[in-house]
């Protein structure tokens, strides 16, 4: 049995709506993340999917300890790391890190590249003392596949692929166990973009990390994840093996995401069926009662809109799905032309 | 619209006989450049597409590949400066456009080639409701009366399958949703009934759900109305979906043009090929990406010979020295590449 490296119990975090400027009254909350649970176990990566606005990024800061939850654990290798402090919370901070999706804001633009990368050791003396640091930065750079002699270059002088290959690198430099990647392909170019996902693959063989991968892209998150999840107004509707995921979805809105993928080949156009939802995503301020899917799903029944339905294995599938009518329906996201 | 230009002598055609070559919008060898403090950038050199009526070009290309500027071109939004055409043609009905009169392109303008962008938040201006920017529409270049344009441009809504467009005619465009407010920017550009839509990445920024919903609408309104559109993408999803003719833009130029099919079956580039192995599929899980190594050239320094060579795994010697003309290869096939016969005969 591989061990979790981090369990993430009815994690909860609400934002609140305040009307007024002196006086700030709070009118709601934005119900950002409102009960996830999901492990992530050793050198595993696990992608999290979902439409804009459904909680990623949200999840992603709190599993980093940017932000503390409203309710709810995360816990790291059984710890509570909100309640981490003093040297237990810097060897923490040490072992989670963060690659964000946009290489061009995510950088300080007056830091060279040996002083970005090499920043982490500042705060962390003991993995690199000062002398080495140089030395060290240079085999980072190497090891993400940019010049080591470009060390006292700044991020502008570099192309969004190579920023985030520098992202990367920093991210590296402390050899955490867990790097959280929230959308680190999105903004880059397709060609570019392979070549970032190989090397956050070998990097993955080369260290043994685990990865939490953050994306809308459904091909990239398949080629790259071992589990997957899948996110909704802020919940997880359903969780599996990447096979399970695509091959097999259950739930409604897996179904429909998947069928909605533009399939890069030409000749399965006629063979596609798209499920077609209607409407807009729900404010996540007043979701709906019960399943959060039910004004877009076309199998709604009265019972959806009183149980909150749960993640959970249902007869008939072989995997947790939050629909009280889970099942398996036929889809074209695979194409076999080569 | 086209009979206040076909009612004037045409234009020679492409082919160079002098008689009109009865395609409804063509790009010809166009060059554009920008000059700025730290140089001249060699931004378009030498594109030549086509669209005729009922069609869907897709031009598919990487970032700063130059697929918007030939459209700001086309528009005559180019910003100059810094940006400059330095040579070549844009022929609506077989009239070069870069030669008119201003009031000539303002004309086809909206009613012969309209435009729609990625960002319909900026597109759509925040202090006016949406209705009213369609609306005013129907007023300046119809002369409708306020009652009719408004009547008009609820319609418009409502083909573009806003729910309630009556009800929605007077929200500004913050109140509507990255999706809806996509279908505003098209009910707009589709107000004066334009023969030829350009589609500026329409779908880029909104999740693949809403996208799905876009294109359907977009290829519905094209079939409807039998219009030319030209599809700017980097998505090679969306191309395979929707697409007639594809043409590959690199570094400035068209590398490739070809019926959709053909292009995915068997592409006659090497940069084609290369896009076409980078994208993560399905079936391929657990492998190495293939990958094209290095990075698009610096548009102020584009390397000599082929611009593709020095990441081109099939770069030969000549591929320094010459530059491939765009041949073509038959079937409305064409290639830039030293080896493109040999391309399309691999099996
Ligand atoms: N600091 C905040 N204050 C108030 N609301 C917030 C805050 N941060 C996020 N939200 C809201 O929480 C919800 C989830 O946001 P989040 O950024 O996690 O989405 P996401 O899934 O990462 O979306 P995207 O795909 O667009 O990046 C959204 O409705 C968002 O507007
Ligand atoms: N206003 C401008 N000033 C200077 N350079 C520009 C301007 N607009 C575009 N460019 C440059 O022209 C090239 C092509 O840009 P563009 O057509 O927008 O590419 P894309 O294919 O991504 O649409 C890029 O190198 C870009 O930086
Ligand atoms: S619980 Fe009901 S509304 Fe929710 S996804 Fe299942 S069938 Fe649809
Ligand atoms: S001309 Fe040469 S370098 Fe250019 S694409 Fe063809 S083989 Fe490659
Ligand atoms: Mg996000
Ligand atoms: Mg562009």
């Amino acid at each position: 049995m591989t061990e979790n490296i981090i369990e993430v119990r009815d994690l909860v975090k609400h934002y609140p709506v305040t009307r007024g400027v002196v006086f700030k009254k709070t009118i709601g909350h934005v119900k950002a993340v409102d009960g996830v649970s999901f492990d992530l176990k050793a050198g595993e990566t696990l992608g999290v999917v979902g439409e804009s606005g459904c909680g990623k990024s949200t999840l992603a800061r709190v599993l980093m300890n940017l932000e503390k939850p409203t309710g709810g654990q995360v816990l790291y290798k059984g710890q509570d790391i909100s309640k981490l402090s003093g040297g237990a919370l810097r060897r923490l901070r040490r072992q989670i890190q963060l690659v964000m999706q946009d290489p061009y804001t995510s950088l300080n633009p007056r830091m060279t590249v040996g002083d970005l990368i090499g920043e982490p050791f500042e705060i962390h003396p003991e993995v690199a003392p000062r002398g080495s640091r140089r030395t060290k930065v240079k085999e980072l750079l190497d090891l993400v596949g940019l010049n080591p002699e470009h060390i006292n270059r700044y991020p502008h002088q570099f192309s969004g692929g190579q920023r985030q290959r520098i992202g990367i690198a920093r991210a590296l430099a402390l050899r955490p166990e867990v790097i959280v990647c929230d959308e680190p392909v999105s903004a880059l170019d397709v060609s570019i973009q392979a070549q970032v996902m190989n090397l956050l693959e070998k990097l993955q063989g080369e260290f043994g990390l685990s990865y939490v991968f953050i994306a809308h892209d459904l091909s990239v998150v398949r080629h790259l994840s071992d589990r997957v999840a899948v996110m909704y107004l802020g919940k997880m509707v359903e969780i599996g093996t990447e096979d399970e995921i695509y091959e097999r979805p259950t739930h409604p809105y897996t179904q429909a995401l998947l069928s909605a993928v533009p399939v890069p080949d030409p000749t399965v156009r006629e063979s596609k069926a798209i499920i077609r939802l209607q409407g807009d995503v729900p404010s996540p301020v007043s979701p709906p009662s019960g399943c959060r899917f039910r004004t877009r799903c076309w199998k709604a029944q009265d019972v959806c809109a009183q149980e909150v339905p749960l993640l959970q294995i249902r007869p008939g599938s072989d995997h947790p799905s939050a629909c009280h009518f889970a099942e398996k329906r036929e889809i074209v996201v695979t194409h076999d032309a080569a | 619209m086209s009979d206040i230009l076909v009612s004037e002598q045409s234009a020679p055609g492409a082919d160079g006989s002098g008689r009109p070559s009865g395609r409804l919008l063509e790009v010809d060898d166009l060059r554009v450049e920008f000059r700025t403090r730290d140089g001249v950038a060699k931004v378009i050199n030498g594109v030549t597409y086509h669209v005729d009526a009922g069609e869907t070009l897709a031009v598919l290309g990487e970032s700063g590949s130059g697929k918007s500027v030939t459209a700001q071109t086309i528009m005559g939004i180019l910003d100059t400066p810094p940006g400059f055409v330095t040579g070549g043609q844009v022929r609506f009905h077989g009239k070069d456009m870069l030669t008119m009169s201003p009031e000539q392109r303002r004309r086809i303008r909206g009613e012969g080639i309209a435009m729609i962008f990625q960002d319909s938040l900026s597109a759509l201006n925040p202090v006016f409701t949406v209705g009213f920017q369609i609306a005013e529409q129907f007023r300046i270049r119809r002369g409708m009366s306020r009652s009719d344009a408004k009547k008009r441009a609820i319609e418009m809504l409502d083909q573009v399958k806003i729910p309630n467009a009556k009800g929605r005619f007077s929200n500004y465009p913050h109140q509507f949703s990255g999706g809806m407010r996509q279908r505003a920017m098209i009910a707009m550009s589709l107000a004066l009934d334009p023969e030829v839509l350009i589609a500026d990445e329409p779908t880029t920024a909104l999740d693949v759900t809403v996208q799905a919903q876009i294109m359907d609408l977009l290829g519905e309104l094209q079939r409807e109305r039998q219009m030319g559109m030209i599809l700017i993408t980097h998505d090679l999803g969306v191309v395979a979906d929707v697409a007639d003719r594809i043409a590959v833009m690199y570094a400035g130029r068209i590398v490739e043009e070809a019926d959709v099919y053909d292009l995915y079956r068997k592409p006659a580039h090497p940069y084609t090929l290369g896009l076409l192995n980078s994208i993560p599929r399905m079936d391929e899980k657990g492998q190495e990406l293939r990958t094209i190594k290095g990075l698009p050239p610096n548009l102020m320094n584009i390397p000599p010979g082929c611009a593709f060579n020095p990441r081109c795994p099939m770069a030969q010697p000549v591929c320094r020295e010459k530059v491939p003309p765009l041949l073509q290869l038959g079937n409305g096939r064409a290639s830039a590449c030293h080896f493109a016969e040999e391309l399309v005969n691999r099996d």
